[in-house]
């Protein structure tokens, strides 16, 4: 690990500005991908601001009956909150499927938005990698494609997003707080992570040095019922090869409301925008989850090594699907 | 870069100067010689760091020990300190079911299961809980096992230590 400097700022704020001041200087949270990076030497600030005990660790209700979810609150605090496992079950799930019960006790809400990719090259310094070295190559294309992304990749990058919360948020339109020096802006999860293009070093819309305070949740109208399904290669503690978060609103036999996100599959959690309006006034049968599944992945470009999460993606949507059809009779 | 900090671990205040490159793990084995805590991967992966850090499982080895300032820690030695001085319950069920082979990933073991049975305690539902909303967590052996994933066991004693653990959450 490289030699850094360890800072607590007095409130957000100051952490913002000595962000901004600091070239080379990241935010603390949990530290529980960072601490990792910094070790193999994929990250290397030379100065840490510690923000976890500054941002908020509540979760409160806000007035539209939604929630607002400080980015501190621990992972496994949000899974276990009486509120989100009665009004977002698929939140909770989500997040319990995710690591492991030690590091969901320490990773933050915001710190797991912002994990980087598990790409095996990315975290391995001696291989090519345009998300960590921009312009080196992608070893992925002649290499370990299994967990690589089948949706919306580019030449340059075909890394996945890892994190399973953040699927779960896409699919509920949560919203991120995030504080910058010219004050606070509001950003749809959908739209925080990017599509790496042939710019993948940059995961997120967020400039350098700005903070996410808070996540906040819509009122949970229509998304009841609602579930997570993660597929992976041993029944725990792994990441996800496919995963689907859904909620559906049946109602006289005809879907009312729909969300869909994919993790696993894209750079980004993905929204199954194209399925959903497939859905909406749509007979609730396994014959339209079917076609509204096949269309969403139509736009697939799968490499050789991961071609068959195509399938995957596909069936597990349509599983997931019928499972809150009947949930919901 | 060298800074002080104060931690209590096992009941006993330390002061010590570290840098901040330092992992909790590290600077309880190699500076206060707590060698009950293991280095199984340094990265997250295997749990054999476990500890109870202000009264929640975490991991020791991504832990920086200059973000832990004051933190109250117990590691595996810790636990049988408790009030009689002898052995935790989970410590006497791990030898009564011989729950490993050769022992290494065993304080780990033993430090999660003790966090998780608090958790269970308190309601926290599991990926695996039937019932998202149920409140009363029935530690059946599938819940022991999910809630348990982060501790792997090379030596895959894990036909012992779910029982091991079973016994002593079904107290
Ligand atoms: C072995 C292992 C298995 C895992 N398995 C899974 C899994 O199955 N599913 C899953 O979803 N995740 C998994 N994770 C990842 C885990 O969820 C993340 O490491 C964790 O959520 C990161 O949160 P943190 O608070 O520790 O972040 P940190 O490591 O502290 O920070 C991560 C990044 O976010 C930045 N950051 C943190 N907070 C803020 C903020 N408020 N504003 C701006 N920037 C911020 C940091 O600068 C850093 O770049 C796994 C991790 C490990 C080690
Ligand atoms: S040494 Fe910490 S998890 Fe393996
Ligand atoms: S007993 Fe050998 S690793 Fe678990």
């Amino acid at each position: 690990m490289k030699p850094f400097r360890y800072e607590r700022a007095d409130d957000v704020s100051s952490a913002v500005t000595a962000l901004a001041e600091e070239p080379e200087a990241a935010f603390l949270a949990g530290g529980t991908n960072l601490v990792d990076l910094m070790r193999l030497e994929v990250a290397t600030p030379e100065v840490l601001i510690d923000v976890r005990r500054l941002i908020s660790d509540r979760i409160e209700e806000l007035p539209d009956g939604g929630l607002r979810i400080g980015a501190a609150v621990p992972n496994s605090d949000l899974a276990a909150d009486d509120r989100v496992r009665r009004r977002y079950p698929m939140l909770s799930q989500a997040l319990l499927s995710g690591a492991s019960g030690q590091l969901r006790n320490v990773a933050t809400t915001g710190g797991n938005l912002l994990q980087r990719t598990r790409c095996p090259y990315f975290q391995n310094v001696t291989t090519p990698c345009n998300k960590r070295a921009p312009g080196s190559g992608c070893s992925a294309l002649e290499g370990h494609q299994r967990d690589m992304a089948i949706l919306g990749s580019s030449p340059a990058c075909v890394a996945t997003h890892p994190s399973d919360m953040a699927v779960a948020l896409a699919a509920l339109d949560a919203a991120v707080t995030v504080r910058g020096t010219d004050g606070e802006r509001r950003i749809p999860v959908t739209a925080l992570h990017r599509l790496p293009g042939d710019t993948p070093e940059r995961d997120t819309v967020l400039a350098r040095g700005e903070l996410i305070t808070g996540v906040e949740l819509p009122p949970p109208a229509h998304l009841i019922p609602s579930r997570y399904r993660k597929v992976r290669d041993r029944a725990s503690f792994a990441f996800a090869l496919v995963s689907v978060a859904a909620a559906l609103d049946v109602a006289d036999g005809t879907v009312r409301e729909v969300r869909i996100a994919l993790g696993g599959v894209a750079h980004k959690p993905w929204r199954a925008t194209t399925a959903e309006s497939a859905l909406h006034g749509a007979p609730a049968t396994g014959e339209s989850f079917r076609d509204a599944a096949a269309a969403e992945l139509a736009r697939a470009t799968p490499l050789p090594g991961n071609a068959f999460k195509v399938p995957l993606a596909r069936n597990t949507m349509v599983s997931v699907l019928l499972e809150l059809l009947e949930e919901g009779r | 870069m060298d800074v002080e900090i104060t931690l209590r671990v096992d009941g006993t205040e330390h002061r010590l100067t570290v840098d901040t490159r330092t992992t909790l793990l590290d600077a309880l084995r190699d500076r206060l010689g707590n060698t009950s805590p293991k280095k199984g991967c340094d990265h997250g992966q295997c749990g054999a760091c476990t500890l109870l850090i202000d009264g929640r499982r975490a991991l020791g080895c991504l832990a920086l020990a200059v973000a832990h300032q004051g933190a109250d820690i117990v590691t595996a030695a810790g636990l049988a300190d408790g009030d009689g001085g002898g052995l935790h319950p989970l410590q006497r069920s791990f030898i009564a079911h011989d729950a490993f082979q050769c022992g290494y990933c065993t304080p780990g073991q033993i430090v999660s299961a003790c966090g998780m049975l608090a958790e269970a305690e308190a309601g926290w539902p599991s990926a695996v809980s039937k019932d998202p909303g149920a409140t009363d967590v029935v530690l059946d052996d599938e819940e022991i096992a999910e809630r348990m994933s982060g501790n792997l066991c090379r030596c895959a004693a894990y036909a012992n230590i779910v029982p091991a653990i079973a016994e002593v959450a079904h107290r």
